[in-house]
């Protein structure tokens, strides 16, 4: 395989910011990545991190902070001197250049001959399974084919870093599976350092060695998808990462990580405190592990049920008026009482107060 | 009536034919009366001349080097101005398409178009002219010694063409220019192209099109001009346009035989050029300007 990734040992974004007037839409953001490490920037939009990519490809300029690759500074450098690739949420493919013409683009504007083009064109094709498509206009092919070619127009250069903007965003969800898989096998096969821009966590967990959570603009935790999954550290995190239970309490016991709150419920809740301070706090529980327990510590009314093939989805209120999400094997018939639990170890309690 | 047979009003309807239709025939009436009509009596009128064969205007008109040479004189003013308005109005659209005040600078670019040629001319004639502010400044900073001619000559009538035309082409340009998503742009740049380069391999293959039909409604803005060639130029001379040609055989010597038959010329002339850049403009792309699915 002759495209690969021009190598660097590492990209640090050194208080990276970015002000658009009085908005602060980034903060002060501090990173380093890896020689071909695939790190995704996820947060729900206005998070900052197409910001954050627009910075990095060079078309934003910073107001604080700065990048270096290696030991060079970039961030001063115009787009088209810092040789990224960009897959852009729209494509961006030039509507009146063929496929091959989209590729070798980059590779004409940096003088490269014409055979050697033609050679790597056709090397790029193959990578994204596009060869007999090579004379075609971009509108006469589909999206998930469009989407490839942006990425081999991309990877075509051979850029030392791949900075990806939702690129499966404007796919259906079959193509965005199947682009998925495609992204990941392309990355491990040039094994290039790739800065993926999602707000959709299960393409960060799938996808990224790393997942950098923003929010307002803000780091709010870097770690590996394991991490974020099983611990986010704050309560904001574990609700963007799928933890749909957030419920206020009253932390009344507490031995190292082992926490006991009172919701007011029946019981208490048993939990894993991650970020307590007071007395005041949150539980965060997975949909999928709150389900019926004949012993658990939440007595509930059934509200709603959906079939999801796997399981039973569902929603009930509690006595005090709290809106529950749980999972169960068994049918429920709305309007039937439920006693709801979850496991201690995937409980887990933060301070309340939202951001902190 | 039998279940089976349509009825006429949903077959006309599945062809694009309904009631709303009918709003068409005003305007249709109004082109067959103030274009159509006219143009075939023109054209008929042309074919019976004073004296000669029925083409006998026609062979008058180019046997004559004073009338032939009307075209060049006319395509000498016309060709140049709309091409340099064109060429002016690119890069202008591609600066104010990304402002901040683009509404407030349009306006004052467009102004001209709201004050009509002869207003135009009429100020061109002080501002220009031998004692307007333009020589009296020059001569203040000691640019010139003498008024420098600008009035009554080509480059009356050529600057005059250039203000009004300005407008326009600007106006439709920047429609184009504003229309390339800028993801194409961004995307070449981190690429490795430079401004130049995107220009030329993005941006202006992607406006080539649409600056073929700008120049062909510019032209023939500009092809047919009068008031201004009247005004500001020599119409006697070096500005005797096509068209005033055939105002004097209409009006001066009242033979609107003849002067039908320049008429006809004059377009000609213009769907000769309209029609080479169309068939040019069919060579290049013309499909929408953005970067794929929405």
């Amino acid at each position: 395989m002759a495209i690969a990734s021009a190598g660097f040992r590492e990209l640090r974004l050194d208080g990276m910011s970015r002000n658009f007037g009085t908005l602060n839409a980034l903060k002060d953001i501090s990173l380093t990545l890896r020689r071909g490490e695939f790190i995704a920037l996820l947060g729900p939009s206005g998070c900052g991190k197409s910001t954050a990519l627009n910075c990095l490809a060079g078309l934003l300029s910073l107001s604080g902070g700065a990048i270096w690759l290696d030991e060079k500074r970039i961030d001063t450098l115009k787009p088209e001197e810092r040789g990224f690739g960009m897959v852009f949420q729209n494509y961006a493919l030039f509507p009146h250049m063929n496929v091959r013409r989209n590729v070798g683009f980059g590779l004409q504007m940096s003088g490269v001959s014409r055979p050697e083009i033609e050679r790597r064109v056709d090397e790029a094709l193959n990578v994204v399974r596009l060869a007999s498509q090579g004379h075609k206009l971009p509108g006469q092919l589909s999206g998930g084919q469009q989407q490839r070619v942006a990425i081999a127009r991309a990877i075509a250069v051979e850029p030392p870093l791949v900075l990806m903007d939702e690129p499966l965003s404007n796919l259906d969800a079959k193509l965005r599976l199947e682009m998925r898989a495609e992204i990941r096998r392309i990355h491990r096969l040039l094994g290039s350092a790739t800065i993926y821009v999602t707000h959709d966590q299960d393409e960060a967990l799938s996808l990224a060695d790393r997942i950098v959570v923003l929010r307002d603009g803000e780091v709010r935790q870097v770690g590996t998808p394991q991490e974020l999954y099983r611990r986010p550290l704050h309560a904001d995190v574990a609700e963007f990462m799928g933890f749909r239970n957030a419920l206020p309490g009253r932390l009344v016991r507490r031995e190292g990580e082992e926490a006991e709150v009172d919701c007011g419920f029946a019981g208490l809740i048993r939990g894993q405190a991650v970020d307590v301070a007071g007395e005041r706090v949150l539980v965060a529980i997975r949909a999928s592990d709150l389900v019926p327990l004949p012993d658990g510590p939440i007595n509930a009314e059934v509200t709603g049920l959906e079939y999801r093939g796997e399981a039973y989805y569902g929603t009930a209120s509690e006595p005090a008026g709290a809106e529950l999400f749980f999972r169960t094997e068994m049918p429920l018939a709305v309007g039937a009482p439920v006693r709801l639990g979850a496991p201690a170890e995937r409980t887990l309690v933060y301070a309340a107060g939202g951001v902190g | 009536m039998s279940a089976s047979r349509r009825p006429i009003r949903l077959a006309l309807a599945d062809r694009g034919i309904d009631g709303v239709t009918l709003l068409v025939l005003p305007a249709a009436l109004f082109v067959v009366l103030l274009f159509i009509h006219p143009f075939l009596y023109g054209l008929l009128l042309s074919f019976t001349p004073k004296e000669g064969g029925w083409l006998g205007n026609y062979t008058r008109f180019f046997s004559d080097p004073y009338m032939y040479g009307t075209i060049w004189l006319t395509l000498r003013i016309a060709l140049p101005v709309t091409l340099l308005n064109i060429a002016l109005s690119v890069p202008v659209a591609m600066q104010v398409r990304h402002m901040k005040h683009q509404r407030l600078l349009t306006t004052i670019l467009v102004l001209p178009i709201t004050l009509g040629t002869v207003l135009v001319a009429e100020g061109l004639l002080n501002y220009l002219g031998p004692q307007g502010w333009l020589n009296r400044t020059l001569m203040l900073v000691g640019l010139i010694d003498r008024p420098i001619r600008l009035v009554h000559n080509y480059w009356g009538v050529f600057i005059s063409l250039m203000i009004t035309g300005f407008p326009f082409t600007f106006l439709l340009t920047l429609s184009m220019i504003s229309g390339i998503d800028p993801a194409l742009e961004q995307a070449a740049a981190t690429l490795g192209a430079r401004a130049r380069h995107r220009f030329r391999h993005i941006v202006l293959p992607l406006v080539l099109p649409g600056l073929a039909v700008t120049f062909c409604l510019a032209f023939v803005d500009a092809f047919s001009v009068f008031p201004s060639a009247m005004m500001l130029g020599a119409p006697a001379g070096e500005t005797r346009v096509i068209s005033f040609a055939a105002a004097q055989a209409a009006f001066e010597q009242y033979d609107y035989s003849y002067a039908s038959a320049i008429a006809m010329i004059m377009a000609a002339v213009q769907f000769g050029f309209v029609g080479l850049v169309l068939m040019a403009r069919g060579l290049f792309y013309t499909g929408p300007a953005d970067g794929g699915k929405g």
